[in-house]
């Protein structure tokens, strides 16, 4: 969930929460309020009835509600004494302009007691009010339009407000998804004046920084490495084959020297192949031109020929188009030869190797073992499925150039049939 | 034929001077930037083994001097750079071939067996050995006088048999040189034998007085009979 939406959520959350509070106080203070002023209104024409009473005994008849709003009642001394002044809220029968007939409609009521002339009288007064569940119809109805107006508001402030505060940063972020180790140039910048995105900044370039001295390092140390054993392993290989040339070996010996050799040779062609990596990481191919990969296909089938009919391995290739890349030719031609070495070495007798060339791609089928390969691991370095007699680099070099190239390399499976497809996007 | 190698690791020095010794041509070493250079202009070689990475200067430095006076054509140079600018820039400045170390001593005896023997070309480049002759510019391959038929990696074996005459040959060279630097494939070895095989017959049943020897199952050796 994006950051904006998430701010969005707990504010709405927390708005709906605080304006539903508030209207519960506001309805009962506005109760409240209302009724203490209905309340004096009603202690007014208390003092207004009896004070009419004493002019006009005819007053004191009144016993019911009819056109005013007040009875009057005689009651005994007793009860009158007993009688305080008391406000309450109760119902009248009354009709008004949209009612069929007389309903009850809720009233604020005193009841009291007076002397008049030595003898008591019960007064009662009311005053029709304002009906609750209308006020708390129309009330929720505002509060619903308040929350409604709040959230726009909200939304438009984030959207505007707060994208334009959060650009630096997914500016920053967006620059960072695209940085590659060993590949991007620049250092991902952000263009604010705001503290805590040039903190962020300056944390995440410490980062990466490190980072790319780490890797130089390691890519630095595979390269001197991989140089330094060259000479050793020279003098290690030449001096076992003299020692063989000069004879008088027993049988035993020869084969121990044999099988000494053939693990020297291990140690060369692997750390030829980690040399030809880390040159290729390093960048040391960069005499790129044209170069026509239907003709680097056809002339490393041809090198295969042979050997494809000693594994009885057929080739077919379809050319569907004519695909010229800008990449140095030798990098060309060990991308295109592992590849094709590989479908032919592991291949099944009376197998096949089918070559297609599109416009933007080509794909090399071989059929093989029945086994799925693992997508993921097959361009590790190192990575031998099957006890793979090779130096498990072939693939990890195909990768390394498909990378520096920025070309998409996958591999699929079906039926026994596996295939290898290189996409050049910049064709 | 005399032969100048500018080598400074001493015991990849010494391999070296065995090997061409068994070869009978006559060696002669430095081991630094100096006496290479006194050496390189005071003699004449048949051809000159360089080391570039040398005590005390560059060996492509002494080649550009070599190339001032002409005398760089039959140069080779050996190094651990497999670079592409250093094989350019040797090869530039007139050097004859370029091989990365580490190298097989068989490899090494073929390239200089072609150097010198396109220095005293004499229109025909090929190789005679007892009644077979192998005509490398036309790919062609004589035995008793007859044309025999061999097929491209058969041509390219029996070819680098012919420059190790007497040696001994590994499994390894033959497939490195058959095949190029990616021989890491156990296939390659069954092939190398499977066209040895088909070599050994075509030479016995065109009566060839060569034959390739399997010495001790690391490799192999073409001998005259």
């Amino acid at each position: 969930m994006k950051l904006l939406n998430q701010s969005l959520k707990y504010l709405s959350i927390s708005i709906l929460a605080i304006v539903t509070i508030w209207a519960m106080v506001f309805y009962f203070n506005m109760l409240n309020e209302i009724k203490s002023s209905i309340d004096e209104g009603l202690e007014n024409y208390k003092r207004l009835i009896i004070q009419n009473a004493q002019q006009d005994s005819t007053l004191l008849t009144k016993n019911y509600f009819d056109e005013s709003f007040f009875a009057i009642q005689r009651i005994n001394k007793q009860k009158a004494l007993s009688i305080k002044d008391k406000y309450f809220d109760t119902v009248l029968y009354m009709q008004d302009a949209d009612d069929d007939k007389p309903e009850p409609e809720p009233v604020r009521m005193l009841v009291t007691a007076f002397e008049l002339n030595d003898e008591y009288y019960e007064l009662k007064v009311a005053n029709s009010m304002v009906e609750e569940d209308d006020l708390i119809k129309e009330l929720l109805w505002d509060v619903i339009w308040l929350y409604i107006v709040l959230i726009l508001g909200i939304v438009l402030i984030n959207n505007v407000a707060l994208k334009k505060l959060w650009k630096p940063f997914y500016d920053f972020l967006d620059q960072l998804k695209k940085f590659r180790l060993g590949n991007s140039q620049h250092l991902p910048d952000a263009n604010s004046n705001i503290k805590e995105f040039n903190d962020l900044k300056v944390a995440v370039n410490t980062l990466l920084e490190e980072n790319i001295t780490a890797f130089n390092r390691q890519k630095q140390f595979i390269g001197n490495a991989s140089h330094e054993l060259q000479t050793p392993l020279a003098i290690a290989i030449n001096k076992l084959e003299l020692l063989i040339e000069n004879g008088n070996l027993q049988h035993e010996q020869a084969e121990n020297i044999a099988e000494v050799m053939e693990i020297i040779n291990r140690l060369v062609r692997l750390n030829k192949s980690l040399l030809l990596i880390s040159k290729i990481e390093n960048k040391h191919f960069l005499d790129n031109r044209s170069v026509s990969l239907n003709e680097v296909v056809q002339k490393n089938i041809h090198d295969l020929e042979e050997m494809a009919r000693f594994k009885k391995v057929e080739f077919s290739v379809n050319e569907k188009a004519e695909l010229s890349v800008q990449m140095d030719i030798s990098l060309a031609n060990v991308l295109v030869s592992n590849l094709i070495r590989n479908a032919v070495f592991h291949n099944i007798p009376n197998g096949k190797v089918s070559v297609e060339i599109i416009a933007d791609s080509f794909r090399i089928c071989n059929t093989g073992s029945s086994q799925e390969l693992d997508g993921d691991l097959i361009f590790t370095r190192f990575y031998k499925p099957n006890n793979s007699k090779g130096t498990g680099l072939g693939l990890a070099i195909v990768k390394a150039i498909s990378d520096l190239y920025n070309l998409k390399i996958s591999y699929s499976f079906d039926k026994a049939v596996h295939c290898f497809q290189i996409e050049f996007p910049n064709t | 034929m005399k032969i100048l190698v500018i080598e400074d690791e001493t015991q990849l020095l010494s391999n070296i001077k065995a090997s061409l010794e068994k070869e009978n041509f006559l060696v002669e070493t430095a081991t630094d930037y100096h006496s290479a250079i006194e050496k390189v202009f005071v003699y004449d070689y048949d051809c000159v083994l360089l080391d570039i990475m040398l005590p005390r200067g560059s060996g492509l430095d002494i080649l550009a001097q070599l190339k001032k006076e002409g005398k760089s054509e039959n140069v080779i140079i050996i190094s651990a750079k497999d670079s592409l600018d250093d094989k350019l820039n040797g090869l530039e400045l007139g050097a004859d071939d370029y091989l990365t170390k580490p190298f097989h001593l068989a490899e090494l005896n073929a390239r200089i067996k072609a150097v010198l023997r396109r220095k005293d070309l004499n229109g025909n480049n090929a190789i005679e050995l007892g009644n077979t002759k192998l005509d490398v510019d036309n790919r062609q391959f004589w035995a008793n006088n007859k044309l025999i038929a061999l097929n491209r990696k058969e041509f390219d074996i029996l070819n680098y048999f012919m420059l190790n005459k007497d040696r001994l040959v590994t499994k390894s060279a033959l497939a490195e040189h058959v095949w190029g630097d990616n021989s890491d494939n156990a296939d390659n070895f069954d092939f190398v034998y499977y066209q040895i095989k088909n070599l050994r017959k075509k030479l016995q049943s065109a009566n060839a007085e060569i034959e390739i020897q399997s010495i001790y199952g690391i490799g192999y050796k073409l001998v005259e009979i």
